[in-house]
Formats: structure tokens, sequence, C-alpha cells
């Protein structure tokens, strides 16, 4: 299941972990990115954090933490290259991949048909 | 004969009124502007222009107009009150020799003085590769990789290391520690600096240490053995910042060899005057981790669309216009001139005449010390114990010399590149000491001399013809004010008269220790007098502070006060600063630094600040209401009506109203921000008061204050206060003369027809331009202020245009772009001041028309939109000329689109520059030749 958040973060949610990434308008907004700094392995994340941030040449926007959660594993390829989160947003550049605290929080989320509404 | 000479000359009309030369429409040409608005005089104008409420009635209070040459002569027979001693001073300052041809190819020269920060970096890239070329000798100098393109001066550019320490750390740890004695005015700057983020002094290295700082030598001259304490920081996660004097670093061990994280430090002695404490460029380097924090301007390589090397100001998302709050720094400027300057003189010199600097400066200290017993590692500073040091002072005054009094029972001596054997003698005697003709230097670890600045640029330039020639080579490929009008807006650059500059070069000026005392510096206490009582009658406030040594200095300066005022209340919890959404990013950048909470309220439609929700906001927050920051008139170039009953809004609930001057240059004696409700304003005198831009630096940001906010204005510490925001008492103080020679030569009535022609100017260009590019926001009576935004977005959506398209075709008919996309997204926001002439507006809004034109091709499918002149701008001579033009249109519609003969053509150096690239592959130095060659 993905779901969407107001903020443009998109979550795919396998069991007890959820993978979190920028959606296609997002970085299509952004424009070529040229940095993305991700959340250190082990920490502890809130909703609402914004602690990952992403910049193009013309604007930096911080990703939102969506859920609660702590970070396991954080995607070392779009670090060194910024631009598979413009080329793939919603595939291989995704962001990071956290546990759940509470599921939920997911239940406020959008899902994508609800999402395409919300940025038409 | 010779009666009739002397008659005609008699008979000659006097010279012209200054402001006649300053005021590029003079009468006949303000009266066909007029004409084109179709209004009758300048006056119906300024009445449709400025709210009635806060409009001044009568003339500013200032001395009448001065010619040129009789302003010259009063100003140098102020500044002939200086008594320039010699100077052994040191604390940060020492003498300096300017090479002649630097002087005169490039701190003398308007096309190196009068150019913008280099924002379109296709019309820069001779200075961006000076500063380039800058951060290659700061980085070969610290051994660190990432050096920046100047900071303001040492105390702040420490200030600005602890500041990156605190955010290295995600803002968690609070503790700095210092390793060895700091100068004083740079200990004071980052106390300063530190109180109102929460960051403290602390004596012990724990896990809450942010860094550890440490000077070398420090301020005793000292190169003290800081290995246990580094070690112990490195253990406990602390940076290490390390400020270094740069000539001693010629030849000694790269801090980053011993531990260092990031290195600052002044480059004065780099072949720039101390000017009575500036400006100069410090420099700043880091570790590659640190690249993201670091505050201010950072050159870096790219390449252009045909993939040839062209510089850039890289990573600007890391700025205050970018980040605002998040920023890492308010620092919006550098000190470009200062930084070329310096990075000129290690041209110049050469890392082998560099050295050889350094040494001869030892050789001598070390004779001076083993006379005096001194055993340290030092390098040119001796600090010798003495019975009296007042004795010592003043014979040390008798026989022409300026030594420091530390303390009671010390003094200290620095030699600098400019002291002699016999300064060595003189100075030897005066402490009743004997010098040997040689002693044993007394230097920590050395360098591989071999291994430094091995880079070509620095050996390419040792004759006076090569180096005349690389600074013309270089500024050619820049557009300035000596070839083309800047209509940028909100940076007002106007005139930069020769009579304004000269006094700057004078040696009365430039070589003054700031801390001399007050019976040497007269002059510059005239000059300050003047200075501070004619900016209070400009802006109707009862104190000026000049120290602050740039723009945003001057809003952090004034937000100090206003935090001050507030806790000497005992109103410690007024923490909240209202900034409209409209605000330039420095805002809440400086509010940030200055520990308060930003809360933006919101704009109308017609860009106005939004009266409801600012008064709605204020109650809410009333009890924590500090102050709000409001730029007059708008950064959208408007008079807004409110301003009254937002300064109203405000007292009502216990804020203060801090003015931003940004646009001062608008009001001088049409309003005063003292006078319709405002606390505390920032003046820019790089704009208004006609101190040049210098390439991106230097500026001065001196903040005026009303009465009750006059006791919180900064301090020094040899004024026996503290609060310093700036190194030096009075910042910037050599280029004041600008500032002052421009009132005097302008008096009370020029400044108000120099007013009245720029909000002139800026209605013409927004009346002719409106057909092509609607006027984004305009006051109630359909007039703008001394700006105009054109919303240039018309040419994207019907031709795909984009606004960067318009900004580098304008290269092709010779111009510097508008501002680009501020305030508003996709717009061109155009300033002409009133220095630019009526023609050249016609030949801009020419241009601006012609462009318009072009994208109407691109619309109507004569040209492809994949490939038309727009997009393909700017035209290199090179594309031009190339044997394969493959375009659909003609190389002339390329090269001369409005027909200028090739003669008066301004070729740009590279094509468009690519950003993403220069971002995703950051290279900002030169590697050393060794690296070149593998």
């Amino acid at each position: 299941m993905i779901y969407y958040t107001e903020d443009h973060e998109w979550i795919r949610v396998e069991g007890n972990i959820a993978t979190v990434g920028i959606t296609d308008y997002a970085q299509s907004q952004l424009g070529d990115l040229v940095f993305v700094q991700l959340p250190d392995v082990g920490a502890t994340v809130a909703k609402g954090d914004a602690s990952v941030v992403v910049e193009s040449v013309k604007a930096a926007s911080d990703v939102y933490v969506p859920v609660n959660g702590i970070v396991t594993a954080i995607n070392d390829a779009v670090a060194a290259n910024p631009e598979l989160v413009n080329s793939a947003p919603e595939g291989d550049g995704w962001l990071w991949q956290m546990s759940l605290a509470d599921m939920s929080q997911l239940d406020g989320l959008m899902d994508a048909a609800a999402y395409a509404k919300h940025i038409a | 004969m010779q009666n009739s000479v002397q008659k005609i000359v008699n008979e000659a009309p006097f010279e012209a009124a200054f402001e006649s030369r300053h005021i590029g429409p003079w009468r006949a040409d303000q009266r066909a502007m007029l004409a084109a608005l179709g209004l009758p005089s300048v006056e119906t104008l300024m009445s449709q222009t400025v709210p009635g409420t806060i409009r001044l009635s009568g003339l500013l209070d200032l001395p009448d107009a001065a010619s040129e040459a009789d302003a010259l002569a009063e100003l140098y027979a102020t500044m002939k009150q200086n008594v320039v001693l010699k100077s052994v001073y040191g604390q940060g300052y020492h003498g300096v020799q300017v090479p002649p041809v630097i002087q005169r190819n490039l701190f003398e020269n308007p096309a190196w003085y009068t150019a913008y920060t280099p924002y379109q970096a296709e019309i820069s890239q001779g200075r961006l590769e000076m500063l380039f070329h800058f951060q290659t000798l700061v980085s070969e100098l610290s051994g660190l990789p990432v050096a920046s393109a100047s900071l303001l001066d040492e105390a702040t550019a420490v200030a600005e290391a602890v500041g990156m320490a605190y955010r290295h750390s995600r803002e968690k740890r609070t503790g700095i520690v210092f390793a060895s004695d700091l100068h004083p005015q740079t200990l004071d700057v980052v106390l300063t600096r530190a109180t109102p983020i929460g960051m403290a002094v602390t004596s012990e290295i724990g896990t809450d240490t942010a860094c550890l700082v440490l000077q070398w030598p420090d301020t005793h001259g000292v190169f003290g053995d800081h290995a246990a304490l580094i070690a112990k920081a490195k253990a406990a996660g602390a940076l290490v910042v390390v400020v270094a004097d740069p000539l001693a670093l010629t030849v000694l061990a790269a801090p980053s060899t011993w531990g260092a994280d990031i290195c600052v430090g002044s480059m004065q002695r780099y072949g720039v005057p101390m000017g009575f404490g500036g400006p100069h460029a410090a420099y700043l380097a880091v570790t590659e981790p640190l690249t993201r924090l670091i505050p201010g301007r950072l050159v870096g390589q790219s390449v252009d669309a045909k993939g040839r090397p062209g510089y850039r100001l890289a990573l600007q998302t890391r700025e205050q216009h970018i980040r605002r709050e998040k920023a890492t720094s308010n620092i919006c400027t550098a000190q470009a001139l200062l930084a070329n300057m310096a990075a000129a003189f290690a041209i110049w010199h050469g890392p082998e005449g560099l050295a050889a600097i350094a040494m001869r400066v030892h050789r001598l200290t070390a004779r001076l010390a083993e006379a005096a017993g001194v055993k340290a590692h030092i390098f040119d500073t001796v600090k010798i114990k003495v019975a009296s040091s007042t004795a010592i002072v003043e014979a040390a005054e008798n026989a022409g010399y300026l030594v420091r009094f530390f303390d009671e029972t010390h003094v200290s001596v620095t030699f600098d590149q400019t002291s002699t054997e016999a300064d060595l003698l003189a100075i030897a005697s005066i402490f009743g000491l004997k010098v040997a003709s040689q002693a044993k230097p007394l230097l920590p670890a050395s360098r591989d001399a071999a291994r430094f600045l091995t880079q070509p640029i620095f050996h390419s330039a040792r004759s006076e013809t090569e180096m005349m020639r690389l600074l013309r080579k270089l500024s050619d490929k820049d557009l300035a004010l000596d070839r083309t009008m800047i209509p940028l807006g909100s940076c007002t650059m106007k005139l930069n008269a020769a009579a304004e500059m000269m006094p700057v070069s004078w040696p009365e000026t430039a070589n003054m220790h700031p801390f001399a005392p007050a019976h040497q510096t007269k002059g510059y206490q005239v000059l300050i007098d003047d200075v501070e009582r004619w900016l209070c009658a400009v802006t109707g406030f009862a104190a000026v502070s000049l120290q602050p040594n740039a723009g945003s200095q001057g809003e952090y300066a004034g937000l100090l006060a206003i935090r001050r005022y507030h806790h000497s209340r005992g109103d410690i919890s007024r923490t909240i600063c209202l900034i409209p959404s409209s605000a330039h990013g420095t805002n809440p950048a400086s509010a940030h630094m200055a520990g308060f909470d930003v809360v933006v309220t919101k704009c109308t439609d017609n860009g106005d600040i939004d009266l409801v929700d600012l008064a709605e906001k204020a109650k809410l927050h009333a009890d924590k209401l500090a102050a709000v920051m409001v730029t007059y008139p708008s950064t959208h170039g408007v008079f807004e009506e409110g301003i009254s009953e937002i300064c109203r809004i405000i007292h009502a609930h216990g804020g203060q109203v801090y003015l931003d001057g940004a646009n001062l240059n608008a009001i001088v004696a049409v309003a005063r921000p003292g006078d319709f409700g405002a606390d505390v304003c920032h003046m820019n005198l790089h704009k208004t008061f006609c101190i040049p831009h210098g390439g991106g630096g230097p500026g001065i940001g001196p903040i005026g204050v009303a009465a009750h906010l006059k006791p919180f204005l900064p301090g020094h510490v040899t004024w026996g206060t503290g609060e310093a925001v700036a190194a030096a008492p009075y910042g910037s103080a050599s280029i004041l003369p600008i500032t002052w020679m421009y009132i005097r030569m302008m008096g009370a009535s020029g400044l108000k027809h120099a007013t009245e022609t720029a909000i002139l100017s800026a209605n013409y260009i927004a009346h002719v331009l409106e057909p092509y590019y609607p006027v984004l926001y305009k006051g109630g009576k359909g007039r703008v202020a001394h700006e105009c935004i054109l919303d240039t977005r018309v040419l994207k959506d019907t031709a795909g245009i984009t606004v960067e398209d318009i900004a580098k075709r304008l290269i092709d008919y010779g111009f510097h772009a508008p501002t680009m996309s501020w305030p508003v997204s996709g717009t061109l926001m155009v300033e002409p001041t009133e220095s630019e002439p009526k023609h050249e507006l016609d030949r801009f809004c020419d241009a601006m028309i012609a462009i318009a034109h072009e994208a109407q091709k691109v619309r109507d499918g004569v040209w492809p939109a994949g490939d038309n002149p727009l997009v393909n701008a700017p035209h290199t001579a090179a594309d031009i000329l190339s044997d394969d033009w493959v375009h659909p249109y003609s190389r002339s519609v390329a090269a001369m689109p409005d027909g200028r003969a090739p003669d008066s053509k301004y070729w740009p150096p590279v094509a468009r520059i690519d950003n993403v690239h220069g971002d995703r592959n950051l290279v900002c130095s030169c590697p050393p030749i060794e690296a070149l060659a593998s």
C-alpha cells in the first residue's frame, strides 16, 4: 500500500517497514536536484520532523517525516546521485526506510487517487 | 594677449554643480520623461507616489552643496589632522605595501570596483576567476580543501566558524572552549554572537563542546602547544577552529596537518591598507564534510552550454535569500574587492616572494625577541616586560612609532612588510635593548616550500607588464558600471563618482591603525562625526552607529539593540519577530541569529502587507512581541499607504519597528523613517550613499536609532564597552569618505533631486515597458517607487521563454540583467537609479521590447522553441565566428540584435553556465600542479 502526504512525500508500507520518498510532482516543482541530506540510520524520528533536506540549484526543501519510527536504512545511491530522485522519484530515488511506531498514523494519509486530486 | 586669456577664464561659467554630474537625466530629459508620463511636474509625480502623511515638508538639515574641488579640499584639511605614525601595534592589523600595479589597475579601477555581486555568471567571469584564485590561495595556506570567497573581517569570521560548529552539532552543542587568548576584539564579537543563540564559553572540553578555538599565533604573539587539547576535542567530537595569520602560514605547516577543521583569519596583510579598521577580506576554509555549512559566498567551477569551463557562485541554496531563517548565516555579501586585491598580491609575489616577506618579518622579530629574552615560538610579535608601559608608549610616539599597550607592565611590538632595519634599531633603543645582527629563528614546524602554491597562476605575473595585462584581461570579461547600466532592483547601482573615491587612497585615510589613540585620529573623528550627524538628519533618528560592515550586520545590530532594550526593561520574554512574507531572506536569517522566533505575516494580492493579519498576529503574540521588520518602500517597489498604521499597531502591542533600509534611495530627503514611526533602521551606504559594490563587497550597513535605543548600539572593547558586531570600532572606516563626499557635494537639495529622479526614471521605465510586460505592483495612484517589477511570465506562458532566457539575452544587447526572480519568481525587478541618463534608459527599454518581439517569433513558430536566440543566449564571439553556424537565425541577429557597432559590443567570454553541473560536481579551488599532472 502506498500513502501520500499533503507535503508531497510518499510512504510505501510493507509489514512494519515503510519506505519514504518525494513524489514525482514534488521533484518536478523543485527541478534538477543537486543535493540530498539523509537522516542517520538508527535515529528515532517523529511525525513532522524536518531532518531531511533536498536541494536544487534554486530551492531547498525540507522533507517531513510522515510517521513516528526509527530509521532502518538510507538510500546511499541518491546521496551520491541526487538526479535519481528526478529520474525515479517513486522508485530507485527513495530516500529512507523506517520502522513504524504507530500504524494508526497512516490513517490520516491520502491514497493515490486522493493525492492526484490534491495536486490537480 | 595675456589679458584676453585672463578675461576668458574669468568669464567662463563656474564649475557645474556636482548634482548635475551625478544625476543622469538633466532638465530637458526630465521634462521629456514627465511628458511621457502625462505629468506637469516632478511635484505631481511625487504627490502621486509618496503618501502625503509621511512626506517631509522642508529640506534636510545638511550643509549646502560644495563643488568637487571644494569638497576634496575640505576633506583633505580634515584628514590631515590625522597623525599617522609607523604602526608596530599589530593585534590583527598590519602595515602593508600595496603594489602600485594593483592599487592603480584594480583598487582604483572602476572596471573592478563598480561591478556587482557575480550572480549573473556569464558577465562576471573575470572577478569570479580572481575569487577562485583567492579560494585556491586560502586552501593552500590552510591545507583545507574548501575555501569561501571571503567574509567580512576576522572577528566575524571566527563568530561564523563558531556558528558552523553549532549547526554541525545540529544545534545541540553549545560550548565554546578557547585554547589560547584571542585578540580582544575577536573575543568580544564571538561573545556578542554566541549569547543570543544560547552558546557560552566553558573551560573544559566535554560532550557539550561545539568547538575548540585557538589563535595561531595568539594575541601575545605566541604559538602555543595545543596538541593535547586538540586531541581531547577530537575525542569529544568537537570541531577545531584555528584563527591563523596567513603571512605566517606561508612558512608554517598548514593547520590541516595538525587538526584544524575550520581555519579563518584576516587577509588584510596581503596588500590591503589598515584603513582605520577596514574594509578587508577575512578568509574561511573547511574540511569537505563541512562544505554545506559554509556561510556566505563560494565560487565554483562549472561548464557552459558548449562544455567550456566557466565559474559561478556555487551552492547558493545555503544562503539566506533561499533558506531564510534556516540559512547558514545572514551573510549576503563578501569582501570581493579586497579578496581580489589579496589574490592579486599573492600572484604578484608568488610563493617564494610571500615566504621571503614572512621570513624578513620574522628575522627582525627574532632579533628583538633575543634581545628582550623572549624564548617562545613566535612569528612577528614580541611582548616585552617593561617598568612602565605608559612611558614606553610615549617614548615610542616621540620616535614616530605606534606600539601596543598590553597592560601596565607589558608592551608588544609587531613587525610587518614595511618594517626595516632602521625601525628595529629605533624600537630596540626605545626599550633600552641592543639587538644582535642575527638571531635564531623561533618558528614552530615549517611547511614544504616546494609544494606550496604550485598552481601556474601564482607563477604567471611577476613582471608589471604581465600583471597589468592580467588585471585588464580579467576586468574585460565583466560588465560593470563603466560600460553599462546595471538595472538591478533592490541594489541601487548608482554612480560612484571619482571625486568620492579619491580620498580612500590618501595615506592619511589608508594607513591609520584602528586602535590608534584618539589624539592621533582627529581627522577620522571629524569625518565620523559629520557622517553620523548627516545620517541622523537623513533618517530623523537620534543616533547612528557606523560599525556594522554590511547591511546584514546592520540588521543584526539593530535587532540586538531591540533585544537589549527589552531586556533592560525586564521584558525578557519578548522574542517574537513579525516578518512579512515579502521580506528579503536576510530579515528572518538576522532575526534567527538575534535569538528571535520568526512569525511570518501575510501580504495582500496587490503585494502590500496585510494589515488585518499583522494586527491579529501582533495581538496574538502581544506578550511576546519583540519587533516587526518592514522594508520601506516595500520589496515590491511600492510606497505602502499603511506604513504609519503598521508602526502604530506594533507599538500598541509593546513591539519595536525595525525598518529595513534596503530601499532608502527612494525616500532620502522625501520622508524620514524616524518621523513616521520606525525605532531603528539600517542604511546601505553601498547603495544609497555611493560606496561602490566592489564586485560583491565591501559594504557598510550603519544603523540609526531613536533616542530610547541609543544606549543599546554596538560597543567596542577599545571604548571600554563590549557587544561589538564587527572587529573595528567604526567598521570599514576608510570608505566613509565616499559617503561624506557624496552628501557634501549634493547638499540637501541635490539629495532631494536625486530621489525624485530615481522615482521618475523608474516610473518612466514602467510606463514604456507596460505594454509588453505587465508592471506587477503599483501604489494606489498607479505609481511605482524607485523600482518596478516587470512580469516576464507572459513570455513564458505564450512562448516558453523563461526569465532566465531574457536575462541572458540582455547580455547580447550589452546589458547586465535586472534582479531575476526576486521578490517574485519568474519576474525581473528594474531599478534605474538617478544616475542613468535617459538615452541609457531608452536603450534598455528598446532591448526589452526587442526581446518581447523575439519571443513573439518563437510563439509564431518562426524560430523553434529549442533553437532561437533567446534560449541560446548569451552568444560568445567564438560561437558566432565558428565555421559551423547551424541555427535558424543569422549571426548578426545573435550578436548585434540592436545593430550596435561591434567596436562598442560586449562579448561574453562564456555561453550560458550550467548551474546544475556546478552544484553536482563542486570544484572550488585549483588543485596543486602535481595533482594536475597525474
